[in-house]
């Protein structure tokens, strides 16, 4: 049985397509991915990503328990920051990528991918030698993405919490659409301004939420807006997709993610992999892809040629870009094709598609 | 969702129109095109090229997925709707009508009439 979020009969009502999403039943789209995409790009989306994860880590040693499974160095946040970061397995192999929020002095919550839920909480609880409590807040917590140009104004309306000055990556609990203790937290997946709310489902109508903010945004165009345009929209700006991009058999050095691995804040699980990885040089790396030839859509597990016809890589995410009318893509590709302006081929339908590597974002 | 009367249909979510001189147009079905989303391309086998019956002739791409067009009897294609090329939306906006996707030549009454009617389509996208 697929679980469903508090907003299921609203995606129902307003015509959704649901599909299984990491055993959720889930809009990807409600009238059409290009109408809600550009509703994000030029005026403002609402998203219900109430699916993902949450968990709670208190305790004296929850910051020590933190630091040892992920790769940033989360002794840098101060109470009210958010940290993007990702946690790996000994081989550095990624588990999964993960939003780090400090609540307060040894209170942080975990964000993780709603497909990698248990397997989340077992491998925390499996390294948790700290004096730290690990508690699966997901089935409680409410998450919807307000995203776009107009969303500051459209929350604006619905708090007294001045969200101008809530700085990307930061949050504050207030007071929206008269209910108390959302996490307002200027985060998201879409490359644009905007916010993610978090809440606890039984001290808040959800219905009554997700339509306070729909009725607030109408004067600026606001759609609700599914999965396909999610991935549309963050494809656009290189982030990458857990089981797309990042994988169990990816390790954060190749995946674009040197700049959040802090090999130097002490000892963390997958660390002593990732500097030996370091230390002999990367083979392969994830990049961004581009195909001027209309017809050739480049897609997930298409594989990538060089112009001998030896194999050098494979597309890990793929799509026409909405905001550019381009075919757009990210893979791996072995070292030696990984500069910018690099020549490269993607297998589509038997024939091969000129591809030009470049540096994600697609869009600026 | 609506499948009109005068069509056949095949389980790949084509439907075929008899002109009645002995060609016959292919489109997708309203099913298929709300579950592909947003098109973005029609991709045909080019005029003058022939198939058999389940043949792939064709590709479909959408802004999430790609689907390839399978011909619903065997013949050869005599036009391919070229406005496509500039709105592939038509397929969305009106998939039994602007939306066509080619004109075949019927190599077999048999096989057009052995397709699905309406009905029987109705059935397998209920």
């Amino acid at each position: 049985m697929l679980k469903r979020t508090p907003f299921y009969n609203l995606h129902e009502q307003a015509g959704a397509k649901l599909i299984d999403f990491g055993g959720f039943e889930m809009p990807v789209q409600y009238e059409s991915i290009r109408k809600e995409h550009n509703a994000v790009r030029e005026k403002v989306g609402m998203f219900d990503v109430s699916h993902m994860g949450e968990f709670y880590v208190t305790g004296d040693e929850a910051l020590d328990l933190i630091q040892y499974v992920t790769i940033n160095d989360v002794s840098n946040l101060v109470p009210g920051k958010a940290q993007y970061s990702a946690m790996c397995y000994e081989d550095g192999g990624i588990v999964d990528d993960l939003l780090i929020y400090m609540l307060g002095e040894n209170e942080y919550m975990l964000v993780v991918n709603a497909s990698n839920i248990d397997k989340d909480f077992e491998w925390i609880a499996e390294n948790n030698s700290f004096d730290a409590e690990l508690t699966d807040i997901s089935e409680d917590t409410c998450l919807l993405a307000v995203q776009g140009p107009k969303s500051v104004e459209t929350l604006q309306k619905l708090t007294d919490t001045d969200l101008s000055a809530i700085k990307f990556y930061t949050f504050e609990l207030g007071k929206l659409a008269g209910f108390d203790d959302v996490t307002l937290s200027a985060t998201g997946y879409t490359g644009e301004k905007g916010f993610e709310l978090y809440f606890n489902k039984n001290n808040v109508d959800s219905e009554a939420i997700w339509k306070a903010i729909m009725e607030a945004g109408e004067e600026f165009g606001i759609e609700p807006c599914g999965l396909g345009a999610r991935d549309t929209l963050r494809l656009e700006k290189g982030f990458a997709l857990y089981g797309n991009d990042i994988t169990k058999d990816t390790h954060p050095l190749e995946a674009r993610m040197g700049w959040l691995t802090k090999l130097d804040k002490g000892e963390f699980m997958g660390r002593d992999a990732l500097v030996k990885a370091k230390e002999e040089g990367l083979s392969r790396k994830l990049v961004g892809l581009t195909i001027d030839d209309k017809r050739s859509i480049p897609r997930k597990g298409y594989t990538i040629f060089d112009e001998e016809d030896n194999e050098i890589g494979f597309v890990t995410s793929g799509s026409r870009s909405i905001t550019l009318g381009t075919n757009i893509a990210m893979g791996y590709v072995d070292i030696g094709y990984a500069d910018e302006g690099s020549s490269v081929f993607v297998e589509i339908r038997n024939k091969k598609a000129e591809a030009a590597v470049t540096k994600p974002p697609f869009v600026k | 969702m609506s499948y009109p009367t005068d069509l056949k249909y095949t389980k790949e979510h084509e439907w075929i129109r008899d002109n009645g001189d002995g060609t016959a147009t292919v489109g997708i079905t309203d099913f298929a095109q709300s579950e592909l989303g947003d098109i973005v391309f029609v991709e045909m086998e080019p005029e003058g090229f022939e198939f058999e019956q389940d043949e792939v002739f064709g590709t479909v791409e959408a802004v999430k997925t790609v689907s390839e067009l399978f011909a619903p009897i065997a013949g050869e294609i005599v036009e391919i709707n070229e406005q496509l090329e500039m709105e592939p939306e038509l397929v969305n906006d009106d998939p039994y009508g602007d939306g066509w996707m080619a004109k075949i030549s019927i190599e077999d009454e048999a096989q057009l009439n052995d397709l699905m009617s309406p009905d029987e389509y109705k059935e397998i996208v209920a």
